[in-house]
């Protein structure tokens, strides 16, 4: 079982979470007209074989996105924070 | 090398079966090879038998990092059917189910083909409804394809669980009786043996490092046990597609996801078919020596680890329950997982790729073990002319950049609902 670290709710096992997958794809602007940052953002993953940046949303809980570090070869759960608190190039605008 | 034949048993046996050849012969890599296929697994094995059989390419390397059959061609639940109902789906499968019926005898190795009819169960009008539509899509393509409605599915299926207070009651089953298992270690031992028959060498314990590209062309790779040049590169590692695509740039539409299978204690013969549960993804059949096998969903989180995870084991234990309570009482001996490429589509890749004479095989999904024929068959095609056969033109790289993805479950590009 994997448990996470719910900044709100404490530690708890995954099957309360939904997966959110990569944290670190970022949505383009919606003004954003090129077909190939659409389709890098829709489909292309870097699917990394080891630490990752991954949402978690915390379904069974406080409803809170979550960005989880976790390990894709090991299983091991690393930092936890709100996805909130990642704020992205698009948002600043 | 001695072909498998009911005389050659016979002789074997009268010297104690002490003098059989081995398989297929150990080899050290040469330098260069007209061909190379990156993975020993099924797909790989299967496309260069068929580099060979077909195409009259026999100077070709399998090089596997590890040893053939340890990987997912002996981790899956080993069943194979044709039932997809969207284009493109439809032709392939049917393919590879037509060369299944075939294989034992191609390949002089059997594959322990067992046609005992696959069925899907269904568990509302609608579905059964939906069912009935794929059943005629499938016949309209000269697929096999019937329509079992509840008294005939119970009187087929005793033991499911009919009961008044069942949580999920059965309207039908839509069932394909050309459908069933195959023996998977005997597929990648019998492409194996067949591929090496005709002058293919089978290179265990060679890990892929590097590859080797000049002015956008690929002209070899760098492994564990030197550089070997190859004309023309195909890969077939999917579950680790990323991690060799990462060393050439290319941009992949895939995650990797662990899906787990399980079997249980040995019974006595109890189920006759494979069985899918339409309420949600549970499968099982009873394996040769009475094990009955279950598979379910993916685990859900990208992992790289060929191990699942507890909430899987649950939901699948269930689920097996609420088929069919007789299970309750057995006890699982064994779950294992597997790492699966899991595309944005839920369709497999089988394609050219932006780097010339470099080739792509992967984003199986959970269809795999059952396309091991149709890909091997198809993936030889395209990395013989260069261009695709007409069985894998749908399933190309960069559909997904054209808007002409196959998603036959409709779930949209999230690889964990697929």
């Amino acid at each position: 079982m994997l448990r996470i670290n719910c900044p709100f709710c404490g530690l708890r096992d995954h099957h309360e979470f939904t997966y959110g997958g990569d944290a670190t794809v970022e949505r383009p602007a919606l003004s954003e007209r090129s077909m190939e940052a659409w389709y890098q953002y829709v489909f292309v993953r870097t699917n990394p074989a080891g630490w990752m940046q991954e949402y978690w949303q915390h379904t069974g809980g406080c409803r809170a996105w979550l960005v989880v570090e976790r390990n894709t070869r090991t299983h091991e759960i690393g930092a936890t924070h709100l996805a909130r608190d990642r704020i992205t190039e698009v948002d600043r605008g | 090398m001695q072909a498998y034949s009911a005389w050659n048993l016979f002789t074997h046996a009268l010297r104690g079966h002490k003098q059989w050849p081995e398989a297929w012969r150990k080899r050290a890599p040469k330098s260069g090879y007209d061909a190379i296929i990156v993975g020993g697994g099924g797909h790989g094995l299967a496309t260069a038998y068929y580099l060979a059989r077909n195409h009259g390419i026999r100077n070709v390397a399998v090089l596997e990092k590890g040893w053939i059959g340890g990987g997912n061609v002996g981790r899956n639940t080993t069943i194979v059917r044709s039932n997809y109902m969207i284009g493109g789906n439809t032709p392939f499968y049917e393919w590879s189910m037509k060369l299944w019926e075939g294989l034992a005898h191609d390949l002089n190795f059997n594959v322990m083909l067992s046609q005992r009819g696959h069925m899907i169960l269904a568990h509302s009008a609608d579905q059964l409804h939906a069912f009935t539509r794929k059943a005629n899509t499938m016949r309209a393509h000269g697929i096999d394809a019937e329509i079992l409605d509840r008294d005939a599915l119970l009187r087929e299926v005793p033991y499911l669980n009919d009961a008044p207070d069942a949580r999920f009651r059965f309207h039908g089953a839509i069932v394909q009786r050309r459908g069933g298992t195959a023996r998977h270690d005997a597929v990648a031992w019998g492409y194996a043996r067949a591929a090496d028959r005709l002058g293919v060498e089978i290179i265990e314990n060679c890990a892929v490092e590097d590859f080797i590209v000049e002015g956008g062309r690929i002209k070899g790779v760098e492994t564990s046990q030197g550089t070997i040049r190859a004309e023309r590169v195909g890969l077939a590692v999917a579950g680790h597609s990323s991690e060799l695509g990462r060393k050439l740039d290319l941009e992949l539409p895939i995650e990797s996801h662990v899906l787990q299978a399980f079997v249980t204690e040995p019974v006595k013969p109890l189920v006759d078919h494979v069985i899918a549960f339409g309420a949600e993804l549970f499968y099982l059949s009873q394996s040769d020596k009475g094990g009955l096998v279950f598979g379910g969903s993916i685990d859900g989180y990208n992992s790289y680890a060929a191990r699942g995870n507890l909430p899987i084991v649950h939901n699948v234990a269930e689920l097996a329950c609420a088929v069919a309570p007789c299970f309750s009482r057995l006890r699982l001996l064994r779950h294992w997982g597997g790492v699966m490429d899991m595309s944005m589509d839920g369709s497999p890749i089988i394609s050219k790729t932006p780097i010339d004479n470099l080739y792509f095989n992967g984003g199986w999904n959970y269809l795999g073990f059952k396309a091991t024929p149709a890909s091997g068959w198809t993936f030889a095609h395209t990395i013989a002319n260069d261009a695709p056969h007409e069985l894998n033109a749908c399933y190309s790289l960069d559909r997904f950049r054209h808007g002409v993805q196959l998603d036959e479950e409709g779930t949209g590009p999230f690889p964990r609902l697929h």
